[in-house]
Formats: structure tokens, C-alpha cells, sequence
């Protein structure tokens, strides 16, 4: 284990280790990459119960003050005046030239108060950033508060049912990407949000650095036998795929595009001014140089990010995440790809260990969960053969 | 587990030796390391390997592996049910998870393999 020494803890860190926790340095910090039951297992328990995850080290910013808002404008490309209070919002956050610094969700707090949690790996980054830009409004702050909250990420068909043994709150008052700040949860005063990163119904949990173990203890002792596993980063990677959400440093960096990325709904051009509008007006204009597009592999092989694809003999493109996708039960990709090449049905090779293996353009996103009504009749179709083993442990 | 009657590489195969044949596979140590096992590659009957170099790959959901000879020889028989359930590295890798039999050029090359003691020590040590 190549750990960084000067790798954070999260307020989870010695739950993780008591309890299997194979550790892991990502974005600075020592998280679990899987437990024991192994990544497999969690990634199908999410999909079909709830899985649990320590998100402590996503960053945190708080901006406010009156020019909190006119900042937040300018910063990210989605627009906050088209959500109402309590609903939080996705959004790239684009430089001048329209790559992109980092994707992050908004929760507008107050008229003056917005909470920006971001990837991990990139908070310091965009603090300058936001710091830098901060300059052009009078009276707001910008703080760093990560290291005071803890994050959990209760995930799955059975997260607000396990949830709701907590709290006295209407949990299905929430809709998705929705959120209630105060929430009094297993005692503990939290921010309680219906988002997550895993394609499935969830919840993501912010309360106070200090009462993080009790917390997760809680929600650990609220499951019933077999309803809940804790969940490493392998398993939110492995999720988040077959969603196809997007990983900074995988679909997502500083030269790529949310147009190409896929991501033009959270891109408001109409939005009078924000930090990379005119470059991506203009790429909307000119049409884009490249597109992320979803492949499955027909021959046998595993694409990974960073292998190349060819098509004709001349290479076109590069993979940004691979995976065998445990709910889909195929080795699954994503690339950048010339547009052209990205209509459903086109053969493409992915250069696997010196070999062009074929692999088709399929559509995206690779998995979508059951309609909630649906699925005690049906189940999920999980053809992973492993499942069987796993779920009698 | 560590069976006493196998071989082991420093790269954490094993080799259990029957007459000039040689079955290798990837030890409990190495599958547990490893992870849930998703893909293996390989080799073909016929193929000429040598010692210490790569001769097949182990892809779990979050890493690719190689696979090196113990040692040098001619692939004369490989594990194909593994293509369509490579999980078998993982729940019986002494045994259903085996990988291919080599038949050795230079048997010589067992005395540079460790014995399960000493494999056993390498473990403890972390493997490294």
C-alpha cells in the first residue's frame, strides 16, 4: 500500500479499520476501498437493499454573504434561480476556456448562503479558484469547512426505509435532489439530502465531524440482518459507471467540456454570464470536437481508462472508465470519441495489452434501476452469477 | 492456507510439481489481494514460457495482474472453464482455480521456488 503521509482521516477512520476496511490514499485521504464481502457484493447489495458509504472526504465550501449568490452565478454553468428553496442542484463549474474545474452539487442554504461540496481531490483547486473570483463581488465569504462535517452516503431501494427508523421526518417528503437542513436524525442535528452517486434512490448525510461514529453507528444498528453493507470507493466507482456519472479525472478535467461530457442539460446558456460561457457557446455553435459515449466489449477484455480505441486502423479516441459492471454482468466503457463514431451500433477497437479488441457503441446510461413500484415483484435482474454466494453471508 | 506440498514463486504463484509437469495457479494470498476476480487471459497449449516472465493476467474489478511462469517450459494444458467463471480464482485457487500446466525445459529451475515455510514467512512479511 503506496499510502501518502500526509493522507487525511475521515471521522469514520477507525470504524473502517475495525471492521475489514481494506485502506486505501484517494484525493488525500484513507478511505476503504472494499470490506470483506468484496466490491461485487457491495455494488449488487446497493442495488438491491442499501449500502453505506463514508463520504467524509468530499470538500466543502461555504460561500455567503450578499454577494454569495452573484458569485455562485458566475462560477458554475447550471443556473440556482431555476430551483426553488430546498432543492440542490448539480453543476459543472467551468474555466474561462470551458474545461471544466470540477463538477459539485450547490445546496442554496439561505438567499446568502450556498454550500458547494466538491470532489475531494479538487478542493483545493477550486478554493483558489473560487477565491480568486470571489475578488469581483463585494461582501462574500469563502470558507473551507470540510474537516467539520461528516458525510454518509446511505444508498439503495431501502435507504429511506431504514433511514426513516431515525427521525420523525417525512423522509417521503424529499424528491430527488431534494434536501432539509436541521434535521434531527438518530439524535444528531443533520443536513439530510436525496442525492447520491450510485444510480440508486439515497441519501447523502451531513452533520458534524464530532458525532460521525455515533451516527454511523446508528444507522448500522437501525438495519435489519442482511438489509445493509458497509460500501468501499471500488464500489461507488463500480455505481456510479453503469450510471454513467461522471468521475473528475476520468470523464471530467481541465480540457474537457461539459458539452462533450454530456452534461449540456446542467450548461444554461441562457444564463446571462458565467465563467466559460462564450467558449462553450461557440463549441455549441461549431459543433463538438469529441463526445463521451458508452461501449460494451464483444471480444473478450476488459477496456480500462487511458487504453486507446481505434477505428480503421487510426487511433480516435481514449477510454476514460472501464469496468467489468457487476448489474449489467458485460466489461463496459466509456470514451471520447469523434461524434461520427458515436451513433448506436458502431464497431470500435480498444487496444487491450497490444490487441485491438472490437467493442460496440451501446447506449447510455448502462444500467437504470426499477421504477421504485416495480421492484419488490420483479427484483433486479442481476445475471452475476456470484450473487447467490454473497447474499447468504 | 498454505498447502505444504506446492511451490511457491516470490510473485505468489504456486506450482505443484508430478513427474517433468508442473499445475500452476495464483495462491489464496494473492486471490485475496486481488479481490473479486473478473477476467483471466490465458495462455495457449503449445506456448513456450520462461521463468519469471509474464504468462497470464488477472484482472479483478479495480486491477490488471500479470501472471509469471514459476518456471520455462511448454504450456501443454490450460484452465478454460476459467474464462466463463474466473470467480473459481477466488473460491478454490489450489485447486478448481488452477491456471495451466507447463511441461518444464529446465526443472533445475524448482530449486529457485520456495517451500511452504518460507512462502509462508513472505506472507507474514506482506507479501512483498
Amino acid at each position: 500500500m503506496d499510502q501518502d503521509v500526509h493522507a487525511k482521516r475521515t471521522p469514520l477512520y477507525d470504524w473502517h479499520v475495525g471492521h475489514g476496511g481494506r485502506m486505501v490514499e484517494f484525493g488525500g485521504w484513507e478511505l476503504p476501498v472494499q470490506y470483506d464481502a468484496g466490491i461485487v457484493a457491495e455494488h449488487l447489495q446497493v442495488r438491491a437493499k442499501a449500502g453505506l458509504f463514508d463520504v467524509s472526504h468530499m470538500g466543502k465550501i461555504m460561500v455567503s454573504g450578499p454577494g454569495a449568490k452573484p458569485l455562485v452565478q458566475w462560477l458554475i454553468t447550471n443556473d440556482v434561480d431555476r430551483y426553488g428553496p430546498g432543492q440542490a442542484l448539480y453543476s459543472p463549474m467551468c474555466w474561462p476556456s470551458g474545461g471544466v474545474v470540477d463538477d459539485l452539487l450547490v445546496y442554496p442554504l439561505g438567499p446568502e448562503q450556498f454550500l458547494l461540496v466538491v470532489n475531494a481531490a479538487n478542493t483545493d483547486k477550486d478554493l483558489d479558484w473560487i477565491s480568486q473570483e470571489a475578488q469581483r463581488y463585494d461582501s462574500v465569504a469563502v470558507e473551507n469547512i470540510t474537516a467539520s462535517y461528516a458525510q454518509a452516503a446511505l444508498q439503495g431501494p431501502l435507504a429511506a426505509s431504514i433511514l426513516q427508523r431515525l427521525t420523525d421526518f417525512p423522509l417521503e417528503s424529499l424528491g430527488s435532489y431534494e434536501f432539509a437542513d436541521g434535521v434531527e436524525v438518530a439524535g444528531i442535528s443533520c443536513l439530510v439530502s436525496r442525492t447520491g452517486y450510485t444510480g440508486e434512490d439515497g441519501f447523502e448525510i451531513y452533520l458534524p465531524a464530532g458525532q460521525g461514529e455515533q451516527f454511523w453507528e446508528a444507522l448500522v444498528a437501525a438495519a435489519k440482518p442482511g438489509e445493509l453493507l458497509p460500501c468501499g470507493l471500488g464500489a461507488r466507482d463500480t455505481l456510479r459507471f453503469e450510471a454513467r456519472m461522471p468521475l473528475y479525472g476520468q470523464e471530467l478535467d481541465d480540457e474537457t467540456t461539459p458539452l462533450e461530457a454530456g452534461l449540456g442539460r446542467f450548461v444554461r446558456l441562457d444564463k446571462p454570464a458565467f465563467s466559460g460561457r462564450e467558449a462553450l457557446q461557440a463549441e455549441k455553435a461549431g459543433g463538438l470536437r469529441k463526445k463521451l459515449a458508452g461501449f460494451r466489449m464483444v471480444d473478450r477484455g476488459i477496456a480500462r481508462h487511458g487504453y486507446r480505441v481505434f477505428h480503421d486502423g487510426q487511433p480516435v479516441g481514449i477510454v476514460t472508465s472501464g469496468s467489468f459492471a457487476p448489474s449489467v454482468g458485460q466489461n463496459l466503457g466509456l470514451a471520447y470519441l469523434p461524434p461520427a463514431l458515436t451513433e448506436l451500433g458502431t464497431t470500435v477497437y480498444v487496444e487491450v495489452r497490444g490487441k485491438p479488441l472490437a467493442a460496440e457503441i451501446i447506449r447510455t446510461p448502462f444500467y437504470r434501476p426499477a421504477p421504485p413500484g416495480l421492484r419488490s415483484q420483479a427484483g433486479i435482474t442481476n445475471p452475476y452469477r456470484r450473487s447467490t454466494r454473497h447474499d447468504s453471508q | 492456507m498454505i498447502p505444504n506440498d506446492l511451490r511457491y514463486s516470490r510473485e505468489h504463484e504456486w506450482a505443484r510439481v508430478e513427474g517433468n509437469r508442473v499445475t500452476v495457479g495464483i495462491t489464496d494470498f494473492a486471490q485475496h489481494e486481488l479481490g473479486d476476480v473478473v477476467f483471466v487471459e490465458l495462455p495457449h497449449p503449445g506456448d513456450e514460457v520462461k521463468a519469471g516472465q509474464p504468462m497470464a493476467t488477472v484482472e479483478s474489478v479495480k486491477s490488471v495482474s500479470d501472471v509469471f511462469a514459476p518456471v520455462s517450459g511448454k504450456v501443454v494444458a490450460v484452465n478454460d472453464v476459467l474464462v466463463n467463471e474466473p470467480e473459481k480464482v477466488n473460491d478454490a485457487p489450489y485447486s478448481d482455480g488452477w491456471m495451466v500446466v507447463i511441461e518444464m525445459s529446465n526443472p533445475a529451475e524448482l530449486g529457485d521456488l520456495l517451500d511452504a515455510d518460507a512462502y509462508g514467512k513472505l506472507v507474514e512479511e506482506g507479501g512483498h
